[in-house]
């Protein structure tokens, strides 16, 4: 049994190893270890492209997550304080925005959002005193709101979690106090869920730093990382993208081990 | 007055929502309908959608059939490749594995699923390309392998990428059972086979099922792991719909492939929820 479970590790394990193990390697040979070298890394900062798509994706994935942890927040402490249908609604919107495949959600979209412009742009351009109207488009825009969706969502799922788990009677306790309602969410709520919205953050910003299949729908004529690293990939594989997916791994690990340190100081203030 | 600050919470409260409230209709609830909508369209001579009312586009889903059987047939046969080299795994880190080392067993098996699979995949294509195994084969005297652009990749790909999400939930339920019915199974002189069967296994069953079922729901929607390991060849619906949207522009089709995608998703959905019932007899099923 140990033995199996091992070789699963193994199994887990190996490839990603061997990826970044490779993006160490001198030659350009992806077969055998030529020697140790950090030139590729040089190689892939270097690369204009890819240093703008690197940039993309990190202003994509901070505004939509930045979003999400603002309105996810705000739409958790309002949902408690919703009916029984309402929230159920609010619920199975949330469940759909995370289960619904990302295909899905990236042709619902791209389909709604050319639909609209195709309204839009025309009554634009007959108002628009100017000779050059604004066009509007697929871009930053599109990906930062599709991306916002799931990201909403998760954040309303982590924080509301953590709402249910708050000792009623501090806030009970801090109204008895005559604090108003504002000051009992600034000292009593926020430091409580404060962890859970980071943690929130953090995770909705991985997701979309990762995400390749919405954005690839959405981002007209706009590279992320996770698009580049796709067509680069499909032109061949170099030590130079083995280079770029050990960022995109290290990357993605340290902010998820932040969010989950959050989240389990969490659970052990509230005694779980 | 009471009328006052009922008015004034209620405000708050939708204030609160709002935001999200917006986001979800406009990004989420219209975009589907737009695409229902598209579904029933014609193709503009230049590509994209030109409205029109006819069911067309759903009298011409048999094209892509191929796609449609293969999601459908290898999604489940990869989830439950999935299942069987996630239970034991999940039974060792739930009963077997030292206390003191669990959590640290436990996040190893979970870190792998939040980086990305575009460059986990991607590695796969390494070891299963040319250079790669087949190239130690030959060394060894067995030319001519294929292993990458084929439906065993795929499915080597789909349980790479999703074993996390498939022990997670089994790790779950197990670590939930009750020590003392296998005491109590064991004292009545059942024999370890006959209690893992008679106990362990039918009790962790909510989580075998959320498992497949998550890992099959997800997998319908598969788009990187049959487009890089199945090298255009092991096509899933997800590959089709960016074929028809982004190369041949054929929007009102492409729509109707996802509203028949989504109705798959649901029904899956449903049949895996009342199996939960049955087997789990409670209508608690952590899907997400």
């Amino acid at each position: 049994m140990r033995a199996l479970v091992s070789s699963v590790y193994l199994f887990l394990y190996a490839p990603i190893v061997l990826v970044v193990l490779f993006s160490f390697n001198a030659g350009r040979n992806a077969s055998e270890f030529t020697g140790f070298s950090t030139a590729w890394y040089g190689k892939a900062l270097g690369n204009t492209f890819l240093v703008s798509a690197l940039q993309n994706s990190l202003m994509i994935a901070f505004t939509s997550a930045a979003l999400a942890a603002v309105f996810g927040t705000m739409a958790a402490l309002g949902m408690e304080r919703l009916g029984i249908r309402t929230r159920a609604v609010f619920d199975a919107l949330f469940a759909a925005a995370i289960v619904v495949p990302g295909v899905v959600i990236g042709i619902a979209t791209l389909v709604a959002l050319v639909a609209v412009f195709s309204f839009v742009n025309p009554a634009l351009a007959t108002i628009w005193p100017g000779d050059h109207p604004p066009q509007l488009g697929l871009g930053y825009g599109s990906i930062i709101a599709a991306h916002g969706l799931f990201s909403m969502a998760l954040v309303a799922m982590i924080v509301k979690a953590r709402i249910a788990s708050l000792g009623r009677d501090i806030v009970e306790a801090s109204s008895d106090l005559y604090a108003t309602p504002l000051t009992t969410f600034r000292l009593i709520v926020l430091p409580q869920i404060l962890p859970s919205i980071l943690a929130g953050f953090l995770l909705a910003f991985t997701f979309s730093f990762d995400d390749f299949i919405i954005a690839f729908f959405v981002a007209g004529s706009k590279t992320t990382l996770p698009i580049y690293v796709f067509a680069s990939i499909r032109r061949g594989v170099t030590p130079e993208i083995n280079a770029i997916a050990t960022l995109v791994l290290v990357a993605s690990l340290l902010l998820i081990l932040t969010a989950r340190l959050l989240m389990r100081e969490k659970k052990s203030k509230s005694g779980e | 007055m009471r009328k006052a600050m009922k008015t004034k919470r209620n405000l708050v409260t939708a204030a609160l929502v709002a935001p999200a409230a917006a986001w979800l209709t406009v990004f989420l609830v219209l975009p589907f309908i737009a695409m229902l909508v598209f579904a029933f369209g014609e193709r503009a001579p230049e590509g994209g959608y030109q409205a029109a009312f006819t069911f067309a586009q759903f009298a011409n889903l048999p094209t892509r059939a191929a796609a449609f059987w293969n999601t459908l047939l290898l999604a489940p046969a990869g989830a439950l490749l999935c299942l069987l080299v996630a239970y034991p795994v999940a039974y060792y880190l739930a009963l077997k594995a030292n206390p003191r080392f669990r959590l640290i067993l436990v996040s190893l098996v979970v870190v792998p699923f939040w980086t990305s699979l575009l460059v986990r995949t991607y590695a796969w294509m390494y070891i299963l390309g040319s250079r790669g195994i087949p190239h130690l084969l030959a060394m060894i005297g067995i030319e001519d392998v294929r292993l990458l652009n084929t439906p065993g990749a795929v499915l080597l790909g789909i349980v790479y990428g999703y074993l996390p999400l498939m022990i997670m939930p089994i790790y779950v339920s197990l670590e939930k059972l009750d020590r003392r019915l296998l005491e109590a199974s064991a004292d009545l002189g059942a024999k370890p086979v006959s209690s893992f069967f008679g106990v362990t296994l039918p009790l962790s069953l909510p989580g075998v099922m959320t498992g497949v079922a998550l890992v099959t729901i997800l997998l319908l929607g598969e788009y990187l792991i049959p487009q890089l390991l199945g090298g255009g060849k092991v096509f899933f619906i997800g590959n089709a719909l960016v074929d028809l949207f982004l190369q041949s522009r054929n929007w009102p089709f492409g729509s109707a492939i996802a509203v028949t995608l989504v109705a798959v998703v649901v029904i899956v959905l449903m049949v895996a929820m009342r199996i939960a019932w049955k087997v789990a007899g409670t209508r608690q099923v952590d899907l997400v």
